[in-house]
């Protein structure tokens, strides 16, 4: 029964043919040079795994500090002490948000450097924002009548914390990682603008170059890791609703 | 059991809650009752500081509910509300444990306390224990509500409009079951509603209010034959205070040794307002009496009834 539910949902395919691209893209040399005749070489020359792994950790780190700088601003400002505090956070969140990340990029640079660090800046001030958002809409989401009621038999703010808002307001909070992490997936790409290794990297250095088909490489891998993220954290919505 | 004294909430210069002084008797269930914005609900809440007291002291069992830490008041007060606020993500079960759980019964305590209140509530324990609040009617969700609330067996309850949702025979029932399990455990119950007749059939005294301040603190009869003012009697429905009087007198206070009637008898704990009724209905003045015992040696007459 769970195999076939597994076979049947899309994650299992997309996944595999994710896996291959990642792993065997130097196999695919005679369908590109078919494809984009006159290329020399036909596939990007480096370990697109190493790519992966290097995007795939940006995008996890800054992901999850944004999520748990998000995560408790929001429980603070939806705290009675923090209340006065929500339109600020709201605020800052939203300049983060409208500053191009080229922009922070071009920023940071001079200050941290070259490398991972000005791209790992620029994605978690990016990612700030729908975790924030989507943080505060479930903490007040939870309908006035459970909170009387907790309140009423005696929960502690931590234990109404703990035990009744974070649960409720657990799939709203996801959808906004969700969107966070897909939207700092595309953009982790511009990182390799100032040196740091991603799947941007084949993208950039056939814009500069002029290879087309490393263009459509990195492109197709981008695209597909984002798609099948998307499809994961489907799941995992899914199952936090259920629950 | 609870003593209200002077008790007043002010929001700015605007008292809501206006020098209320009440007191209420162990195992009683006291009515608080009043048009919107008395002040009714706003004194229950005080009760289990849900809302801060500005002036005036509420004891409980003789302590001052302000000297005890909140959360530890609370966990000892039964709460149920109108919107009843069941935790959506818990199953019936957990919803019920909530307060033993908070004051850490073992968990083979708080297994048979929830059996022993989904009994007590004629909620069948294996088929509803696992359920969610969603997977259950209005009515049934208010049942767990009141489970819930008398988890962790406090002494005092306080419902605010519990049963002001739900369609009349639901709430009937459940009116119903408030009185048996009141007899049953004793509790000590404030309850709150606008509903005079909800009321005259739960309370063992109804205080009402008006514009934050007690008018009158009474049992349903002496409130229905001696109503303070107008607006007591206003309240209770001026006209039909006759008919209501009816409803809380009861056949066995009225029945007379005075020989025999033919027909179906009537339970002398039933209320004239049900001999009458029934009266109507079979076309006679005199019923027999069901005693307790079952001997129908009484009978209640049509002249019973009025006089």
């Amino acid at each position: 029964m769970r195999l076939r539910a597994i076979l049947r949902g899309p994650v299992l395919w997309v996944g595999l043919l994710f896996a291959a691209l990642v792993l065997f893209m130097p196999a695919l040399a005679p369908v590109f040079a078919w494809a984009f005749p006159g290329y020399t070489p036909p596939v990007y020359p480096a370990s697109f795994l190493s790519l992966w792994l290097s995007h795939a950790g940006l995008v996890a780190v800054s992901s999850l500090i944004a999520a748990f700088v998000a995560i408790g601003a929001a429980i603070f400002v939806t705290r009675p002490a923090g209340r006065e505090f929500r339109p600020i956070a709201n605020s800052l969140a939203a300049i983060g948000q409208t500053f191009p990340p080229a922009a922070v990029l071009a920023v940071a640079v001079p200050v941290v450097g070259f490398g991972s660090m000005p791209t790992l800046i620029a994605l978690t001030l990016y990612g700030l924002l729908p975790i924030l958002e989507n943080a505060i809409a479930g903490l007040e989401g939870v309908p006035p009548a459970v909170r009387e009621a907790a309140q009423g038999m005696g929960l502690s703010g931590v234990q109404m914390l703990r035990q009744v808002e974070l649960p409720l307001a657990a799939p709203v909070i996801m959808a906004g990682i969700r969107t966070s992490v897909i939207v700092n997936i595309g953009t982790a790409t511009i990182g390799s603008t100032v040196g740091t290794l991603t799947l941007g990297t084949p993208i950039i250095n056939g814009l500069v170059s002029e290879k087309l088909n490393y263009i459509v490489q990195g492109a197709a891998v981008v695209g597909l890791f984002a798609i099948l993220t998307d499809l994961v954290f489907e799941r995992i919505e899914r199952r936090l609703r259920v629950a | 059991m609870i003593e209200i004294d002077g008790l007043i909430k002010a929001y700015g210069p605007r008292r809501v809650v206006d020098g209320v002084s009440l007191a209420i008797g162990r195992g009683e269930i006291c009515v608080l009752i009043g048009p919107s914005g008395c002040g009714k609900s706003t004194t229950l809440k005080m009760i289990n500081r849900l809302i801060p007291i500005t002036a005036g002291t509420i004891r409980v069992d003789g302590q001052d509910v302000t000297q005890l830490p909140v959360e530890r008041l609370r966990r000892g007060i039964g709460y149920a509300i109108q919107s009843i606020g069941l935790f959506p993500h818990w199953s019936v079960e957990d919803n019920i444990a909530t307060v033993p759980r908070l004051l850490r019964w073992p968990e083979a305590r708080i297994r048979d306390r929830v059996t022993e209140l989904l009994e007590l509530l004629r909620l069948d324990p294996e088929e509803y224990r696992r359920k969610r609040p969603q997977q259950l009617s209005g009515g049934q969700q208010q049942r767990v509500g009141v489970a819930r609330a008398l988890a962790g067996d406090p002494d005092v309850l306080l419902m605010d409009e519990p049963f002001g949702a739900l369609d009349p025979i639901t709430r009937g029932a459940l009116q119903q079951e408030v009185i048996r399990i009141q007899r049953a455990t004793g509790k000590t119950i404030v309850f709150v509603t606008h509903d005079i007749d909800e009321a005259l059939r739960l309370a063992s005294t109804i205080a009402i209010m008006r514009d934050g301040r007690l008018v009158q603190h009474a049992s349903p009869v002496e409130l229905l034959e001696r109503p303070a003012d107008d607006f007591v009697r206003d309240f209770i429905g001026r006209s039909e205070i006759g008919l209501k009087l009816l409803s809380v007198r009861k056949v066995g206070d009225r029945a007379r040794l005075n020989g025999t009637a033919i027909g179906e008898p009537i339970d002398a704990g039933a209320t004239l307002r049900d001999a009458l009724a029934q009266m109507i209905a079979q076309g006679t003045q005199v019923l027999p009496v069901r005693d307790g015992d079952g001997e129908t040696g009484r009978s209640l007459a049509l002249g019973d009834i009025v006089t």
